[in-house]
């Protein structure tokens, strides 16, 4: 179909720009395997932003050589992280829905290098990667996933229940689109308390098109939350190609009056100009959308083998020409941050990391039998619960 | 014959020989007159002796420590039912900064009920917010407020409206205490009006009890006086749970006299309307009204029951219930929710699983059909149940 074949050629834009890297203050060091490095630099993102309704910010973000190396670690440990999971779950390890993030961590690396921990992020169900980037641990990741004690939840929420409130993390939702109104409420707290800090209510492609959506959009709008809309657009929306569900693609003018952004997602250093743009931006003038164009390598989920709906040519086409690691790891060598080796040896001290921690988080206890009834009210009522056959109390929930 | 007494000294002027009928009588509210269930009057008897027969003809339940007396005498104020939600409302809004209101129609225009009259004009639009009509997102808006330490009130202007915002009262307003492991509280009180009114058709006299009891993590109780109002409105907004506080349309101009003083009821207990021996019989919201009215009749007839206004929908007070089934060992529930799968059905269970030992009889569940509320009068008043019915129950039930 000329539509299909179309839409999946744009998918696979080839990364101009690196040819073309201009650094204007292009220091030539040797290379440095000190991460403590904070020589300056400019990089060019991939394409320039598309604004709707606003100006869109310039190509050029600055950066550091030590920001640039960290970009790398951090995503590099996120693809572990999720590659990992993948086993596990194979492995029976984890139970039930386990969506991985493998593919779009330059959305969530790029959004933190421009934000605070004041400020709130939440997410939808694919949120592992944006839960390690708020500063959870992969021991709390790997446990709570296999349902252990030592999850960030106790074990009681799983994949789709990631939460860190001291960073500002509020989730981890697993109904599509109900997290928008979620987030709408973080920013009015935030204007309530005039906080001058934002959230980021992020969804989907498949999630733009809920209702609740547009309520909360009209909302954040008419009262001047400090709201920041972020669509990650994978393009499709569990095993429906975006041209399918969607009349318009173009998610970042779907606001209307709410001004928008179209970011490539693949690209860390894009992202992260264009959330300290919006921040900004919904500080003094209310909210504003960014379209993330990024993809995910998994399907959907770990039960759907995501080819059924895209050819393994798609795939592994964009993880050839768009990958967010190997932007970063062209960019530090041809910076010269580092080498070649060096990045392997980080890379194959990830992999131990990693697997040291799901060693760990094997070691973590179930949890008790008495946690099935903590934490259903925050104070209880000496309310006494009783097993299936109602015949012996098992406990008082607490 | 109508006689009025004060006190106990008084019963004594009473001559022996007259006979009692059981006509209906007024007494204000905290006499000693004891009448017993055979019609003599028992002269001389302590007000607290064999089960301390109140006979209280106002609907308005006295507390259980004689404050009964004290409200009497303390001055007090008059007001309704909506004005004593408003008020319990401000006292918590100037108490507490993070108390903030959002809904349709509640900031400018005051409240289609006028339970927010005034408030904008004193705290500011945002505090008391103007929401388009977008319940699922403003109830998600409310629910993400309260996770960072907002507390909200969420109104819906019917709570057949609230329909639209059940994915966020039942998987974020309910669970996210317990899906994040305890970091998040969600003190939201999400309130409106319910039940059926007069004549507004099926849409609009939804009983949303029935349909939220299962969420766990809620609390839900149902106002039906001035007085529990406004105390389970404070309370609603001081508890750390989300609650869920059911009002009725028609009970929105009840008048009563209510303490000048400060008063915080609890969420979790049941208000006993009326002691008996005979039957107990357990009610919420308007239906209290209609048992009230039945046990007058009931009452005439030598009938002796004893009505409790349960509030608390979940969890049920099953200690004040249940010293009351121990005691009269009938139970008649009158509610108005759908006999299907309503708040009867599962107070029944309760009930049936706890104190089946107890029970002479089987519990009667007395509820709305289960029809969609129709339009004409005649068959709307059909629907829901009528004090006859009551009395007609009671009779069988105590035979």
């Amino acid at each position: 179909m000329a539509l299909s074949t179309s839409f999946r050629s744009n998918l696979i834009k080839p990364l101009t720009a690196l040819t073309a890297l201009s650094s204007t203050q292009h220091l030539r060091r040797p290379f440095s395997s000190s991460v403590d490095d904070s020589t300056a630099l400019t990089i060019e993102t991939s394409v320039p932003f598309v604004g709707h309704k606003c100006e869109p910010p310039s190509r050029n973000v600055e950066t550091t050589s030590k920001e640039l190396l960290g970009f790398f670690h951090d995503m590099a440990l996120m693809r572990r992280m999720e590659i990992a999971s993948d086993s596990l779950y194979k492995s029976k390890l984890i139970r039930g829905f386990c969506h991985l993030y493998d593919g779009q961590e330059a959305v969530a690396v790029g959004m933190e290098a421009a934000i605070t921990k004041k400020d709130c992020i939440i997410t939808a169900y694919r949120d592992h990667c944006i839960y390690l980037g708020r500063g959870g641990t992969l021991v709390e990741c790997f446990s709570e996933l296999m349902g252990r004690q030592a999850g960030c939840s106790k074990g009681k929420g799983g994949s789709m229940h990631f939460y860190k409130k001291d960073s500002g993390f509020y989730g981890g939702h697993g109904i599509v689109g109900a997290q928008v109104p979620l987030g709408c409420g973080l920013a009015f707290a935030q204007k309530y308390s005039k906080d001058e800090t934002v959230t980021f209510a992020m969804y989907g492609d498949g999630a733009a098109n809920q209702g609740q959506l547009f309520e909360a959009l009209n909302m954040a709008a008419l009262l001047d939350l400090p709201a920041i809309f972020v669509c990650e657009n994978n393009h499709y929306g569990m095993g429906t190609a975006e041209w399918r569900a969607a009349k318009s693609p173009s998610y970042y003018k779907r606001g209307d009056y709410v001004p928008g952004l179209k970011v490539d997602g693949m690209d860390a250093f894009a992202v992260k100009q264009a959330c300290r743009f919006a921040k900004e931006h919904a500080l003094k003038n209310g909210p504003i959308i960014l379209e993330m164009d990024t993809y995910r390598y998994h399907g959907h989920s770990m039960s759907d083998p995501g080819s059924t709906y895209r050819t393994r040519d798609e795939i592994s086409g964009v993880r050839q020409e768009r990958d967010p690691i190997e932007r970063i790891r062209k960019l530090i060598l041809s910076h010269e941050l580092s080498t070649e080796a060096e990045l392997k040896n980080i890379e194959k001290k990830i992999r131990s990391e990693v697997d040291d921690a799901i060693a760990q988080a094997k070691e973590s206890s179930m949890p008790d039998p008495s946690e099935l009834f903590t934490n259903v009210y925050v104070k209880g009522f000496g309310i006494e619960v009783a097993g299936a056959d109602r015949k012996e109390v098992r406990g008082v929930l607490p | 014959m109508a006689a009025i007494f004060q006190g106990i000294g008084a019963a004594a002027a009473l001559p022996s020989t007259e006979k009692f009928h059981s006509q209906s009588r007024r007494f204000v509210s905290g006499s000693l007159f004891v009448v017993r269930s055979d019609g003599r009057p028992s002269l001389g008897s302590s007000p607290r002796s064999r089960g301390a027969q109140h006979l209280i003809t106002n609907a308005v339940a006295a507390k259980a420590d004689a404050s009964a007396t004290s409200t009497a005498s303390k001055p007090g104020h008059e007001l309704l039912l909506f004005e004593a939600l408003r008020e319990g409302l401000e006292e918590e809004m100037d108490r507490d900064p993070r108390v903030c209101v959002m809904g349709e129609d509640v900031g400018h225009y005051g409240g289609s009920y006028k339970v927010t009259k005034g408030l904008a004009t004193k705290y500011g639009d945002l505090r008391v917010l103007d929401t388009p009509i977008a319940e699922n997102s403003f109830t998600g808006m409310g629910i993400g407020a309260a996770m960072t330490g907002l507390r909200p009130i969420i109104e819906g202007m019917n709570m057949g409206f609230l329909l639209l915002a059940f994915n966020q009262i039942s998987n974020n307003c309910g669970m996210l205490h317990y899906t994040s492991g305890g970091q998040f509280k969600i003190p939201v009180v999400i309130r409106g009006p319910g039940g059926v009114g007069r004549q507004l058709g099926a849409e609009h006299s939804q009983r949303l009890e029935s349909y939220f009891q299962s969420i766990p993590g809620i609390q839900m109780v149902a106002c039906s006086t001035p007085y529990n109002a406004k105390g389970l409105m404070k309370a609603a907004i001081r508890s750390e749970n989300p609650v869920i506080l059911f009002e009725h349309v028609l009970l929105y101009n009840l008048k009563e006299r209510i303490p000048d003083e400060e008063y915080v009821l609890s969420l979790e207990e049941a208000e006993m309307v009326r002691p008996g021996e005979h039957v107990t019989i357990l009610t919420y919201s308007r239906m209290r009204y209609h048992v009230m009215q039945a046990a007058k009749t009931l009452v005439n007839k030598g009938y002796d029951p004893e009505v409790i206004d349960i509030r608390s929908l979940k969890p049920f007070d099953l200690y004040t219930i249940g010293n009351s089934v121990k005691k009269t060992h009938r139970v008649l529930i009158v509610e108005e929710c759908m006999r299907t799968g309503g708040i009867g059905a599962s107070l029944t269970a309760a009930i049936t699983e706890n104190f089946i030992d107890y029970l002479d009889a089987p519990i009667v569940c007395l509820s709305s059909q289960d029809v969609p509320t129709p339009y004409a009068g005649t068959l709307e008043e059909w629907t829901v149940v009528q004090p006859a019915q009551i009395v007609t129950a009671v009779e069988q039930l105590c035979q």
